[in-house]
């Protein structure tokens, strides 16, 4: 335990520090939800949603932050490599899964705590609260998106070299998760084909998404 | 002596390149060891297979008799290691990154913040204790990982390079904290070097090696005396003439290296003018002339018909070529 801490500690520190990494992760999500929000506003009426695209958007835009922190966070094993960290924890006395549980405990924060300032960001843009409980639920859903894939952008960084490697590697994997996830519009648009691929990632994501959606972001407009 | 490292046919392969060779050596407990050598000799690769950082390809190796294969974490434990190439996290101060390391060898609060201020005065960082590491110099820098190398006094120590790219002074100091860690503590010593003075000054034998097989090893004093007495070097543009004029029975060995020749002879100052006179009389002409105690740099000269210097020349390309492999390892 005290190793994951210690590992947990290290990504904190370093995710405080690097206030240009914050304001960049923020920043793709929150004009998502500006320009997409509002240009479409008007143009989009989604069946049964009754008429307020933004507050569709919104679980959406919290869950697409937490899901590209979360996942790219793999990146700093690569990192670690390349600077010759990643050798001090290896030859230390510490199991291979303490440094794995460390990392992803770390990088699941930053997710998390990023989706959170988005959250509280799109107060500002008509988001109002309704429910405690279902608030509390939607941040459950986001730390198990958190959770699941660092382990995932961890697990693909360890068996690679190349930081533009992994990049690309991993936006050809998470775009169709995303894409298909119900962020963007509800996946009952979707052709019939689509919509049925049970057991596929993208579907258990979007029913992870549905889940923070019907949990309670969109409940708490 | 109870035995802290046994190496028996320890081999190494990058593909078709033979990085370590088949070496055997033992180390016993609190001895300061150095593989000596040029850059890309196998030293690095040695090493790293000591400290379980990379699988040998054949033979074997324990650590104070743990199997360095068969269990990994064991051997861990017993260890500490300053690598050749950086390894901090820049973005931490010196302070987290020496506390990031006490944690993970699970030092207790107390213990670590006490050798913490211990080690940054030692390495005379206690000042910049509290700054990003990404500002610091790279000679800071190196004086930082050692200093954290050193923090959970394990029983075997191993430093690569120890003091590549220090001034003299921090070296000194650095070869003086060492001796006296092994002295007090007791603490088996590892490390390799291509400074001949760092491990003439601090080890207790040195194993010489060049492309990957141990040439050499005994204590420094042993290694010199082994190339017989003190050394002459005479250089000449008729380097073939003076050996063939020197003769003598109280000259040990010559050899010819680069319009020198280097002489050993016991008592060279007695001889030296006999030489000279030897040469003078067979008009050979003689640039100059020096008389020096043997160093290490002069046994490895003796064992492989080349200086250090230009063996590394040679080789920069094998350890390119080694690095990239390492890497994928």
């Amino acid at each position: 335990m005290d190793i994951i801490y210690t590992i947990w500690l290290r990504s904190m520190k370093r995710f405080i520090r690097s206030k240009s990494r914050i304001i960049g992760s923020i920043a793709m999500p929150l004009f998502f939800l500006l320009f997409l929000g509002f240009g479409l506003n008007s143009v989009v009426s989604l069946p049964g949603l009754g008429g307020n695209y933004i507050v569709f958007l919104i679980p959406g835009m919290v869950a697409m932050s937490v899901l590209f922190t979360s996942v790219f966070s793999g990146i700093q094993i690569i990192w670690d490599k390349q600077f010759g960290f990643l050798k001090e924890t290896l030859v230390a006395p510490v199991s291979r899964l303490e440094i794995m549980l460390g990392q992803t405990a770390g990088g699941a924060t930053t997710a998390v705590v990023q989706g959170l300032m988005i959250l509280i960001l799109s107060i500002l843009i008509g988001l109002s609260i309704q429910s405690i409980p279902g608030f509390l639920i939607a941040i459950g859903f986001m730390v198990l998106i958190g959770i699941g894939f660092t382990a995932f952008g961890i697990a693909i960084a360890s068996s690679m070299e190349d930081m533009n490697g992994f990049q690309l590697i991993m936006n050809f994997v998470i775009f169709p998760i995303f894409g298909l996830s119900g962020a963007l519009f509800p996946i009952s648009s979707l052709p019939g084909w689509k919509e049925s691929g049970t057991g596929s990632p993208e579907s258990r994501r979007s029913i992870r998404l549905s889940a923070l959606r019907s949990s309670g972001v969109s409940r708490l407009r | 002596m109870t035995i802290a490292i046994h190496v028996e046919n320890l081999t190494r392969r990058f593909g078709d390149l033979v990085a370590v060779d088949h070496i055997s050596f033992e180390i016993g407990q609190g001895e300061i060891f150095g593989l000596l050598g040029p850059n890309g000799a196998g030293k690095t690769t040695t090493l790293s297979m000591l400290a379980t950082m990379l699988k040998p390809s054949e033979g074997n190796a324990t650590v104070n008799g743990i199997d360095v294969e068969k269990d990994e974490d064991g051997v861990r434990r017993l260890i500490g290691i300053v690598f050749q190439y950086q390894s901090l996290d820049e973005e931490l101060t010196a302070w987290e990154n020496m506390d990031f390391h006490g944690r993970l060898y699970r030092l207790p609060t107390d213990v670590r913040n006490q050798r913490i201020g211990e080690l940054l005065a030692l390495v005379e960082l206690a000042d910049r204790k509290d700054d990003i590491v990404k500002t610091f110099s790279g000679g800071m820098r190196r004086r930082l990982e050692i200093a954290r190398g050193l923090l959970h006094h394990p029983a075997v120590q191993f430093l690569d390079e120890p003091t590549l790219g220090l001034d003299p002074q921090t070296r000194n100091h650095l070869w003086q904290y060492i001796a006296t860690l092994s002295k007090e503590k007791g603490i088996t010593i590892i490390l390799t070097t291509h400074y001949m003075e760092e491990a003439d000054r601090l080890c207790n034998r040195v194993a010489i090696i060049d492309h990957g097989k141990i040439i050499a090893l005994d204590t420094p004093s042993n290694l010199k005396d082994g190339i017989g007495g003190d050394v002459v070097t005479i250089k000449s543009t008729d380097t073939a003439a003076i050996v063939e004029t020197l003769k003598e029975p109280w000259i040990n060995r010559v050899d010819t290296h680069e319009g020198e020749v280097v002489i050993s002879l016991r008592n060279a100052e007695q001889h030296l003018s006999t030489i000279v006179t030897l040469l003078v009389a067979r008009q050979i002409p003689i640039s100059s002339i020096s008389i020096h105690k043997p160093t290490l740099e002069d046994v490895f000269l003796s064992f492989t018909g080349k200086s250090i210097r230009e063996q590394e020349a040679g080789t920069a390309d094998i350890l390119r070529q080694q690095m990239k492999m390492m890497r994928r390892h």
